[in-house]
């Protein structure tokens, strides 16, 4: 393991050097709050951001991709042949990821990186992004990242992990493509490793003792998705959501998306974007019956799939990384780390009332 | 990599009105490249993603049967905003076909059973392409008695008339073709709805039985009990899902039940495996 120090005073010439390789991106102050967003040349990341609004999740994943392209003209020849349009390979660089949002990026990849079938245009990204994290020192109030499978210094889905020591940067290398994007920057001055990393430890035990927030998951893997399902408090949880989706658009880990196709003048265009399993259209048949219809059932929908599904269907914990996001932005209060302790906590009172289901359809 | 997303360029080469109130119709496909026909294999139970550029993609079952070669078909309902431009298509167009997806019915599973097949309406699709397949000289003496149910509102309502009618004719596949009603005279077949005849005609179980249901929920939920009666049990079902779907590929995220996915891990289910989960579809 190799950890280089980084003066601040040779941060920004460092940034600019990379830009020469790489195409950045980093947290922004827009208006009163922080986005992710790409970095023109005269722009640096700023590293004093404590959240970013909507998620880096962008970088991979953006709100709006044109996926495939043809003629609508019929005089053409290949007039409704469709074929993807070009696409942008160099590499790139997220500077200043918190450690659970790069988590959250393991996470999606496991839906757009399976065994049958590979999202080319994610993939392709995430192949060409090296992923530079910054340690959290001070966590928010809302941050549960600890009990998440994830926290303030962790590591997972980071190629380089900085650490803020006032006057200079620890980085950390966690990977080859962490190694070479260091190396494009200039940073090549080595400390020692034990020592350094001695302060990297101190500095991460303190943090993760400032987070004041958790969440219980334990029991959620032995109970049965129908027990889950039944419990009587999805209505009171589901009562005052008005089905906004913001929870699902600051989510780092929310995937979902939509496609749709747009004519142009003579080109037809598919694009997809993202999207939210709480409005009742996600679902909704063409022949009008919808199977998450109520409210309620898109509610349960979120948080079992997040809280259970996901652990059934990947053996790789909840589909949360803590971040907080979703509480602090929810416009009715509406606080998965209250659902996920009320799940974990919930014994149905008679055995034989979930999935009592013989040979009938309900 | 491949590209998930981009359909297969097809030419619509036949397009027939299939049943008297117009309001599906049957369309024949044939690749454009030869080629992409070889990447299309397919499995009876497996659907495609319908795909007009600028307008959408709609995924519908494979109709056609994979013994049949040089082409590829699908019946299909006027309902939204595809389907509508779709049956507005004339034979000649160029659009996409995207697939195959999702999996099919279990056809090793299946070798040396009885098999008893039990549609409703327009969802007779994948089980013309099972019963294509299985009546087929090179498949036949996989099965042993093979039992159709399928029903519609009325005579012209039926899908396939013609193949139906010959199938009724042949000795090696018991049909018991039914229709809600009807005031012809001559209508020499059943009366009644599915879960009725179902209950009457349909053969009692034994290990050795599985029946394929496809069709419209109401009928879905009366079928159940008069199999549970014929002493089916939850993994002699075999049921096909529909969900609404964009990617077809398990990405997107809207057809699930609980963990399962309708596009990838289905669309076929026993009702053993549906029993575990949530009843969202």
């Amino acid at each position: 393991m190799e950890i280089i120090k980084i003066k601040k005073s040779d941060w920004a010439g460092g940034i600019d050097k990379s830009r020469k390789t790489y195409h950045l991106f980093g947290p922004v102050k827009h208006k009163n709050h922080h986005i992710f967003r790409q970095l023109e040349n005269n722009i640096y990341p700023d590293m004093e951001y404590m959240s970013s609004v909507l998620s880096p999740k962008s970088v991979l994943f953006p709100q709006s991709q044109k996926i495939l392209v043809t003629s609508a003209d019929a005089s053409g020849k290949a007039c409704h042949i469709f074929t993807p349009p070009e696409q942008d390979h160099t590499p790139r660089a997220v500077i200043g990821i918190r450690p659970c949002d790069a988590k959250a990026v393991q996470l999606v990849k496991l839906n757009f990186d399976t065994k049958e079938y590979q999202d080319p245009y994610w993939c392709s990204a995430f192949e060409a992004t090296t992923f530079v994290g910054l340690a959290v020192n001070t966590p928010s109030v809302l941050d549960f990242s600890t009990s998440a499978g994830s926290g303030p210094f962790a590591q997972e889905g980071l190629d380089v992990l900085l650490v803020d020591c006032k006057d200079h940067y620890l980085a950390k290398i966690l990977s080859q493509k962490g190694k070479e994007f260091l190396n494009t920057a200039g940073f090549n001055e080595k400390e020692d490793p034990k020592a350094a990393d001695q302060v990297i430890q101190q500095m991460k035990i303190s943090a993760e003792k400032a987070i004041c927030s958790v969440i219980q998951t334990q029991h959620l893997k032995k109970k049965t998705v129908l027990e889950l399902y039944e419990a009587p408090f999805w209505e009171d949880i589901a009562f005052s959501c008005i089905s906004c989706g913001t929870c699902a658009y600051v989510c780092p880990t929310c995937w979902c998306f939509d496609i749709q196709d747009e004519t142009q003048g003579k080109t037809a265009v598919r694009f997809r974007n993202w999207d939210t399993c709480m409005p009742a259209l996600f679902t909704r048949h063409s022949s009008g019956h919808n199977p998450r219809g109520e409210k309620i059932q898109r509610v349960r929908q979120r948080f079992m799939h997040k809280l259970k599904y996901f652990d059934d269907k990947y053996d790789q914990g909840i589909m949360c990384i803590g971040c907080g996001r979703c509480v602090e932005k929810c416009p009715v209060n509406i606080d998965i780390r209250d659902i996920c302790n009320l799940m974990n906590a919930y014994k149905p009172e008679k055995e034989s009332d979930a999935g009592e289901i013989k040979g009938e359809i309900k | 990599m491949e590209n998930p997303y981009i359909p297969y360029p097809v030419r619509i080469d036949e397009i027939e009105i299939a049943t008297e109130d117009k309001s599906l119709k049957t369309f024949k496909f044939v690749f454009l490249n030869k080629e992409d026909e070889e990447k299309f294999s397919y499995q009876a139970g497996q659907f495609a993603e319908l795909s007009i550029p600028g307008v959408g993609e709609i995924p519908i079952g494979i109709a056609s049967s994979p013994v049949e070669k040089g082409f590829v078909k699908f019946t299909v309902f006027r309902a939204g905003v595809v389907t509508t431009h779709l049956h507005n298509m004339k034979v000649g167009d160029i659009m996409g076909i995207r697939g195959p997806l999702g999996n099919w019915y279990p056809w090793d599973k299946l070798e040396n059973k009885n098999v008893v097949i039990i549609g409703g309406g327009f969802a007779f699709t994948t089980l013309r392409s099972s019963i294509i397949y299985m009546l087929d000289p090179a498949n036949r003496k996989k099965f042993k008695n093979i039992d159709v149910v399928y029903g519609a509102r009325s005579p012209g309502m039926l899908l396939y008339r013609d193949e139906l009618f010959e199938w009724e004719s042949r000795d090696d596949i018991n049909m018991h073709i039914t229709v809600d009603g009807t005031d012809d005279p001559d209508w020499k077949y059943n009366k009644g709805f599915v879960p009725t005849i179902v209950e009457q005609k349909a053969p009692q179980a034994d290990a050795d039985t599985y029946a394929i249901i496809c069709g419209p929920p109401i009928m879905i939920k009366f079928t159940m009990p008069a199999l549970v009666k014929l002493g089916y049990k939850e993994n002699q079902i075999i049921m096909s899902l529909e969900n609404r779907m964009k990617c077809g590929i398990g990405m997107c995220g809207r057809c699930n039940i609980g963990k399962e996915l309708v596009c990838k891990d289905g669309p076929v289910f026993t009702l053993e495996e549906l029993n575990k989960t949530p009843k969202e579809y």
